[in-house]
């Protein structure tokens, strides 16, 4: 059965001298299995050419569309409208991030920022031969990192965060559960004292309020807030 | 007018663009790298399955070599490949991914004992020896003779693709994202980089370079049903097109994927059916050991596509709201397989279709509560940018390509899983590596009253389309293009077909140059996008339906009803397409293979319909060649990369082509 649904997104250009902040109304027809990604491309080949967004792989793998459903931030090509029972649905763009227009927000700049401050490389001093085998790592340890390399810098765990609303030099949790994956992975040379040296202060690792926003919204599950604590344990005894 | 000068200009932040821009980087070259969205978000994060190595270390994929991988991959492309190039690659492959090891890609490894696996719809179990606990693990794919897919669960391109941009940042390579280019620069036959329009501003820059990398993907968005991601629209290729020098090969070899799940297209990695999930039909009953005896569901792609539909064609299919589908059955696997390996798989059929794929329960009508409705969609873009094995343009001086852009040509007429990414990275460092040799030995000779011509040109071009108050809509016309594409030159194509659809192109590209727009902003305006973008992807389309239409064979993905046969004889050859500017379709010639000179003449490839093939004379007369010359130096000793010398010598940089250590063999 098919239903109207009316969907309110959030406009404004901060680079245009006429545009002002104001929400767009518009009516569409549900179809069924109905994500946000086809309804905000049907709203913009039908209704509005100007309405900006971004998505890249609409499947919930690349972390480009993550925005306010009804004030909650998440991937908007993973929300059904099928779960708004009013069939009312206001879209905001995350908040923290720089706006670019609408629901669009500069992650990218956020998060290579982030990247270069924690240095998200694997430091070693050891020269690989590739022609050579392979160094072996022990599987236990592999499925490790890789559980907290499955992040996707989708900014939800900033845009719901407490401190990050406040600070804007805050790491986040992502830049936090970056400094855990390369702590667990076993090729990394790096010790507790050179990680403090990037995150051991406010805008690190002792700015979390452990408010949990991180963990309850991050669409990939990842076990945030218990990387934040034993990270902030390992690091409060580098002093 | 801005001009951005560096050594290196890499157009596409993928794995391949990223990967090359390393290779630029590390010979101490300036590299910028553009890219539409931020690089850690380009289409190579959604590749799921894995990455074709032969590391030859798990239980399963003992006795793997280059050998074995080169013989899979000429068999895939249905002989359509370049082999010196796919020799180069598989002699690489093991090299990329021990890199990519060393670089924090957190590959699964082999855990030493028994473990259970499903092989053939039956529960086996495997040992793996005390010796190789620790080292890369592969699984099985479509199309080869050994388990050779490494992989991170089902989140391969991800961990990939963030190995390599935290390569990147380490290098200090200037990446800009929200930047598109939309013509390349040239003159003389040389290329001095690209104009490039800032997806935030608006405003256009020229990057002038010694030489200038197409990294940008390939081109499914121009079909109705696609796995791509939506920045996949063919733009790179489409600038190159347009230069009228440099010529895009084998457009016509389009992959469909067997499995994206209906109706969302969003794929279920082929490790699906690797790790031993089956297909079924509407009665559920597993229909492809009818089809294909011996390899059942991992036939390649191209096969699984052709059978699938031709069950459904027999009335076999289930009717859904979307048309008809088959089922994909990965509940026997396990849950505890499916939680630990197949996770991105479960959240996928949980979020966009509401089952869980591990449950193993049947419905009242015997159906699998946890079957996933899949249907074959446009997946991968074997055709691309035509290049020598170097990477660089046979035709434009200084323009290289490297990825899913590029027709290297190691894919032939239908790539085969894991080889993709692989070949991405690969690539990047092989073409990588020459380009970066390009830039140390060229200079950028060129004045800037030039560089701003071209600059100018494209100005006007924006300003016209902002103006332009014609009679079509641009939505329009590109989803009337994804339905041609879909309903005439998907699987099954006919001459009747493709004639139609060729004709309704070319005619909704002259009414493309005839639009209306509403915004008349110069930025953060989507139509004026759509607008310069959907004439380059209705090229593309062209080049695709023509070359398909001409091409009077089957050739691995392109299957033409009228003509079933691959036709040897008459069809060994590579299409190249070049666009004549004021021209509405493009212009066709053809680039001859050579059996005399190649390692594996054409053939039988194992899989598909038997006898089906018009050969060619000097099939058999190479053939024997072969034979003698392999046997003969056998007879002398001679081990097998002599032997390989022997038959086809190819060129690659010495520290690729030193031979690969493998646990238990040593180098042999
Ligand atoms: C769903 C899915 C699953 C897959 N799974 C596998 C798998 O398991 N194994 C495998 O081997 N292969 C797989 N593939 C194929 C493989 O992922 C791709 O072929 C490969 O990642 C392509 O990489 P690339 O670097 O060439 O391009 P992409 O990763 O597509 O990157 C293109 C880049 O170019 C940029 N760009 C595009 N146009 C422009 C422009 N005009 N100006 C500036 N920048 C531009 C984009 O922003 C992006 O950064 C899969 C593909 C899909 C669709
Ligand atoms: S930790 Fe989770 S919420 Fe935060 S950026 Fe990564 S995937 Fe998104
Ligand atoms: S578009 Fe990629 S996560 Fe939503």
């Amino acid at each position: 059965m098919s239903r109207k649904i009316t969907i309110k997104a959030f406009k404004y250009n901060p680079l245009s001298k006429i545009s002002k902040p104001h929400f767009n109304t518009y009516e569409l027809e549900e179809t069924s299995g109905m994500t946000l990604f086809v309804a905000l491309n049907q709203i913009r080949e039908n209704f509005d050419p100007d309405l900006s967004f971004d998505f890249v792989c609409r499947a919930g793998i690349c972390g480009s569309c993550a925005m306010l459903v009804n004030g909650k931030p998440q991937l908007a090509c993973r929300t059904l409208t099928k779960d708004y029972e009013d069939g009312v649905i206001e879209l905001m763009p995350l908040p923290v991030f720089k706006l670019i227009k609408d629901l669009s927000v500069n992650t990218g700049e956020w998060m290579a920022a982030m990247n270069s401050r924690v240095e998200s490389w694997i430091h070693t001093t050891k020269v690989t031969d590739i022609s050579k085998q392979e160094e072996k790592v022990d599987p236990e340890l592999a499925q490790k990192t890789f559980e907290l390399d499955r992040c996707i810098e989708c900014g939800i765990c900033v845009a719901a965060c407490g401190t990050a609303i406040m600070r804007n030099d805050f790491i986040g949790a992502v830049g936090l559960n970056r400094i855990a994956r390369f702590r667990v992975d076993p090729l990394d040379e790096r010790t507790d004292e050179d990680f403090y040296e990037l995150v051991g202060d406010d805008s690190g690792i002792f700015g979390c309020m452990s408010l949990l926003g991180c963990e309850d919204q991050c669409p990939k599950h990842l076990p945030l807030q218990n990387q934040i604590a034993f990270i902030r344990r390992k690091m409060a005894s580098v002093k | 007018m801005n001009i951005i000068y560096s050594d290196a200009l890499i157009i596409g932040g993928g794995l391949a663009g990223l990967r090359s821009a390393v290779a630029t980087a590390e010979k101490g070259n300036k590299t910028i790298v553009l890219s539409m969205c931020p690089v850690r978000r380009s289409h190579s994060a959604a590749a799921q399955g894995g990455m074709q190595a032969s590391l030859g270390n798990s239980k399963m994929s003992e006795g793997d070599n280059e050998d074995v991988h080169f013989a899979d991959t000429v068999k895939g492309s249905d002989w359509g490949c370049d082999q010196e190039v796919a020799r180069m690659f598989c002699q690489t492959a093991p090299k990329a991914i021990r890199e990519l090891a060393s670089w924090g890609v957190p590959w699964t490894r082999i855990t030493k004992g028994d473990r259970s696996a499903i092989i053939n719809a039956q529960k086996t179990t495997i040992t793996e020896s005390e010796e190789v606990h620790g080292l890369i693990h592969s699984r099985d794919f479509g199309g080869t003779k050994k388990w050779r897919t490494c992989y991170t669960a089902d989140a391969t391109g991800h961990t990939m693709l963030f190995g390599v941009a935290n390569r990147c940042a380490q290098l200090g390579v200037d990446i800009r994202d929200r930047k598109e280019a939309i013509a390349l620069i040239h003159k003389d036959g040389r290329c001095y980089g690209a104009i490039v329009r800032d997806l935030i501003t608006g405003e256009l820059d020229a990057f002038v370079a010694r030489a200038t990398m197409i990294a940008t993907g390939g081109y499914g968005r121009i079909y109705k049903h696609t796995t791509n991601a939506v920045i996949c629209e063919g733009i790179g290729a489409a600038i190159a097109l347009e230069t009228g020098v440099a010529q895009l090969g084998n457009m016509e070899a389009v992959q469909f994927h067997p499995t994206p799940i209906v109706p969302s297209g969003i794929l279920l990695t082929e490790g699906c059916r690797g790790d031993g999930g089956i297909l079924r039909d509407v009665d559920g009953h597993r229909f492809m050991p009818d089809y294909e005896p011996e390899k059942k569901e991992l036939a390649s792609r191209d096969v699984v596509s052709r059978r699938i539909m031709e069950h459904i064609r027999k009335g076999k299919g289930v009717k859904s709201p979307y048309g008809e589908h088959v089922w994909l059955d990965i509940s026997i696997l396990g849950r505890e397989h499916i939680e630990k390996n197949l996770r991105d798989v479960q959240e996928i059929c949980q979020i966009f279709n509401g089952i869980d794929p591990a449950d193993t329960e049947l419905d009242e009508n015997g159906i699998g509560k946890g079957w996933a409705p899949i249907l074959p969609m446009q997946h991968y873009s074997m055709g691309g940018i035509k290049t020598k094995p170097t990477g660089e343009s046979p035709t434009l001086k200084g323009l290289f390509s490297s990825g899913e852009a590029a027709c290297w040509d190691m894919h032939g007429f239908n790539r085969l899983g894991g080889n993709s990414v692989a070949e991405t990275v690969v690539a990047g460092m092989i073409v990588g590596d020459y380009m970066a040799d390009f830039c140390l030995e060229n200079e950028i000779d060129i004045d800037t009253k030039f560089i701003q011509s071209f600059v100018d040109k494209e100005n006007d071009y924006i300003t016209k389309l902002i103006n332009s108050d014609g009679k079509y809509n641009i939505f329009e016309i590109k989803n009337k293009m994804k339905d041609i594409m879909w309903e005439h030159v998907a699987i099954f194509r006919t001459g009747e077909g493709l004639e139609k659809a060729v004709k309704e192109l070319e005619e909704l590209y002259k009414e493309s140059l005839n639009i209306k727009i509403s915004n008349k902003e110069r930025f953060g305006n989507p139509e004026l996008e759509e607008a310069y973008r959907v004439p380059k992807m209705l090229k593309l389309a062209l080049c695709v339906a023509k070359g398909a239409l001409d091409r009077t064979e089957s050739r691995g993905a392109h299957y033409r009803e009228d003509y079933p046969k691959r036709d040897d004889a008459n069809w060994l050859k590579r299409t190249l397409a070049s666009w004549k500017d004021g021209d509405t379709m493009p212009t066709l010639t053809y680039e001859p293979l050579d059996i005399m000179k190649m390692e594996m003449p054409p053939a039988f490839r194992g899989y598909g319909a038997k006898g089906n093939i018009i050969e060619h004379a000097d099939s058999a007369k190479r053939q024997k060649e072969v034979d003698e010359t392999k046997e003969r130096l056998k007879a002398e000793g001679k081990g097998r990369y002599e032997i390989q010398d022997a038959l086809m010598h190819y060129e690659l940089q010495p520290k690729f082509k030193a031979p690969n250590q493998r646990v238990g063999v040593g180098n042999e």
